[in-house]
């Protein structure tokens, strides 16, 4: 183990992450060809030790495949990530193999994550077994409010919100230091979604555990990260504290979906933006500002579709960064 | 339009380990043009419930029990035979599943899967279903839909799988729609504009819609009923804003309160201490009184009917209603 870092210092960094899939051209090679498409164009971000940086953006904008690629289960196309001030991508496995128990993952779909052959006793127990540690089963699944006597089902036997608990329990039984969850809570109701963000939010102070917190329910990031970064195309076009990017979002995409987010009132009567314009696509992505199709900003000008915005700082408060260029305007 | 009376479905679980009663005795009526939302706590029977419409539980070790009834259009759905059944399903009631990988077919296209539908239900031909598939990609929001139309489900992400699945079930233009987490996956942009799409079906085709889900703004926005359930039994049910105005069930009061929000003050999440029973041991007398914060000994001696609050449609399978002045003793 290494030594505690200070707080602050980053203890996963991402530089220039860019992944592009190659287009597949059916069988044999048959259909028409295709660009490939640009899952990931340029992310760079830090995340500090025991702190907690929320990934929201549009669906397809790339976020589980920053997560993917980041824990080496999909080979980038260029650049680099560091965890704990090593290469990720340039360990060999058995170093890889080493760092995998301390980066961990609960995966997005939880179906396709567990062996339908195994019972979530095994599926637990793998793992222990693998890295040599103590742990118990029970206590796992309690910790994430299933009943012990789950150990005996099959994946198939449980709902989807007892699957998704299972991913998370086996993720976290290695005593990883760096948890990417991707959606980890999507599938549960709130009072079970309540237990599990409650639960992951103790162990990162109690084991100063680091997450990569991906989802699309702005009100739940809102209660887990510290930072969070908005998503669109492949690239990150805003990031801030979470208490000021839910204050003050500077982003048309941001504001967008802020205000499209459900309230759970039947009364409410709040005025959403609506986004029109095709949804592109990461295939062909648009010249200029990627958002600028479907942006309802009132400023924008033939710059937007020509001169890709930066991801500048916006004052007045320093960290809030924005790709737009006119961040700065009211909406 | 759909009538749904004591349904009950039960798991034989290997092992000889017990009966699981997933669904116990639920019953609810879902009538044209309407939103019926169905909530509850993860692993309650919900998805249990809607593959029972369709008959589409494994048997064994599944099995509906002898008196349950599900109605739709004056014809027992339980008592039907298996080509007239087929001729119902995926026509008149399609169903959008809660896991897209486990209902998606990874070796054939996306555009295969939706344009089957349409080939057997529809008579369409090959290529007319093909032009069907774009049309629906397009409807849900997917980008190139001529392109992606050849793509096979892993080449998606985890919300486009999920937009597929909703392409797939509104192919035919169904009657009654069963739509279980149907935007889990989804951004809200996204979320809203499928909604919107669903919203104009009901209009426009009278469609019927069973919204299983966790997120209760989404319920307050578009559901027009709502049927809580909890341990295999309905708890609560009422007119969506009366039900926001007075939940009658602890439990119901408890998922209300475990909401998190987006302009709330930050505070730790209120979960509902305890976990749900499996479902092989439900416990004696009401089904939530080991995590009742008002349980008193008739809780735990008899289980209540659902009894009628006195505003017209609400009920609610509580002590409380009998005894209103215990709601002040809180544990
Ligand atoms: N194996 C693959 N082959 C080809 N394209 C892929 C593959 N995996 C992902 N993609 C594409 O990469 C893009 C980004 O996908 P990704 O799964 O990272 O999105 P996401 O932000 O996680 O979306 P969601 O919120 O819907 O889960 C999508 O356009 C997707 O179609
Ligand atoms: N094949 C099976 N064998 C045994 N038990 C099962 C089987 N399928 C489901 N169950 C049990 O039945 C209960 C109800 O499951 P169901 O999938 O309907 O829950 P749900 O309300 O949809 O939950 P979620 O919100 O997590 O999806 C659960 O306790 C589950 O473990
Ligand atoms: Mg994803
Ligand atoms: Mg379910």
């Amino acid at each position: 183990m290494s030594a505690p870092r200070p707080a602050g210092q980053p203890l996963v960094e991402v530089r220039d992450l860019v992944k592009h899939y190659a287009a597949e051209r059916g069988w044999f090679g048959l259909g028409r060809p295709r660009p490939p498409v640009r899952a990931v164009d340029g992310v760079s971000f830090a995340i500090g030790g025991g702190s907690t940086l929320g990934l929201v953006g549009e669906s397809g904008s790339g976020k589980t495949t920053v997560g993917r690629t980041m824990l080496r289960l999909q080979e980038a196309t260029s650049g680099r990530v560091f965890f704990e001030g090593s290469d990720v991508f340039a360990l060999d496995s058995g170093r890889l193999r080493a760092l995998r128990r301390r980066m961990q993952i609960v995966f997005q779909d939880p179906y396709s994550s567990l062996n339908p052959r195994m019972t979530v006793g095994e599926t637990l127990r793998e793992p222990l077994k693998i890295h040599h540690l103590s742990g118990e089963v029970s206590s796992l699944l309690e910790e994430v409010g299933l009943d012990p006597a789950f150990a005996k089902r099959y994946p198939h036997e449980l709902s989807g919100g007892q699957r998704q608990r299972v991913g998370i329990a086996r993720a976290l039984s290695v005593e990883p230091r760096f948890v990417v969850c991707d959606e980890p809570v999507s599938a549960l109701d709130v009072s079970v979604q309540a237990q599990v963000l409650n639960l992951l939010a103790d162990l990162q102070s109690r084991r100063r555990l680091t997450y990569l917190f991906i989802a699309h329910d702005l009100a739940v990031v809102r209660h887990i990260a510290d930072t969070v970064a908005v998503m669109y195309l492949g690239k990150i076009v805003e990031r801030a504290p979470a208490a000021e990017i839910y204050a003050l979002p500077r982003h048309p995409y941001t504001r967008a979906l802020l205000s499209a987010v459900p309230e759970p009132d039947p009364r409410a009567t709040k005025r959403r933006i609506v986004l029109s314009g095709d949804i592109p696509s990461p295939a062909h992505p648009p010249p200029g500002c990627p958002f600028h199709p479907r942006c309802p900003h009132p400023k924008k000008s033939e710059r937007c579709r020509t001169e890709v915005p930066p991801l500048r700082e916006v004052p007045p408060q320093s960290g809030h960064l924005a790709a737009c260029h006119y961040a700065e305007q009211p909406m | 339009m759909l009538r749904v009376r004591d349904l009950k479905t039960y798991f034989v679980t290997e092992h000889g380990r017990g009966t699981a009663r997933a669904v116990d005795e639920v019953s609810f009526d879902l009538y044209p043009g309407e939103t019926l939302g169905i909530v509850g706590e993860s692993g309650c029977g919900k998805t249990v419930t809607s593959l029972s419409i369709l008959r589409l539980v494994p048997e064994p070790p599944g099995h509906i029990l002898p008196g349950s009834l599900i109605e739709f259009e004056g014809r027992n759905l339980l008592a039907l035979p298996a080509p007239e059944l087929r001729a119902v399903r995926g026509n008149q009631i399609a169903m959008i599943f809660q896991e897209p990988m486990t209902s998606l077919n990874p070796v054939f296209t996306v555009g295969d899967q939706i344009g089957e539908a349409a080939i057997i239900h529809q008579h369409l031909s090959r290529k007319a279903a093909r032009a069907r598939a774009i049309e629906m990609l397009k409807l849900v929001g997917i980008a190139d839909p001529e392109e992606r139309v050849d793509d096979y489900p892993h080449q998606l992400s985890g919300g486009m799988r999920q937009r597929v699945m909703i392409a797939m079930a509104l192919v035919c233009h169904p009657k009654v729609l069963i739509a279980d987490e149907p935007t889990t996956a989804l951004d809200v942009t996204i979320q809203a504009q499928i909604l919107e799409l669903l919203d104009r079906l009901q209009q426009e085709l009278g469609m019927a819609v069973l919204l299983i889900t966790h997120d209760l703004g989404l319920v307050a926005g578009h559901a027009d009923r709502v049927v809580v359930m909890y341990a295999g039994r309905v708890v609560e049910t009422a007119e969506t804003t009366e039900l926001f105005d007075r939940p009658t069930h602890p439990y119901t009061e408890g998922l209300l309160a475990a909401v998190p929000r987006i302009d709330a003050p930050l505070a730790r999440l209120h979960a509902i201490p305890g976990q749900v029973p499996a479902a092989t041991a439900w416990p004696a007398g009401c089904r939530f009184h080991p995590r009742c914060p008002y349980a008193w000994d008739k809780c735990i001696a008899q289980e209540p009917p659902l009894l009628e609050t006195g505003v017209t449609g609400h009920a609610a399978r509580c002590w409380l209603v009998t005894e209103p002045e215990r709601r002040q003793a809180k544990r």
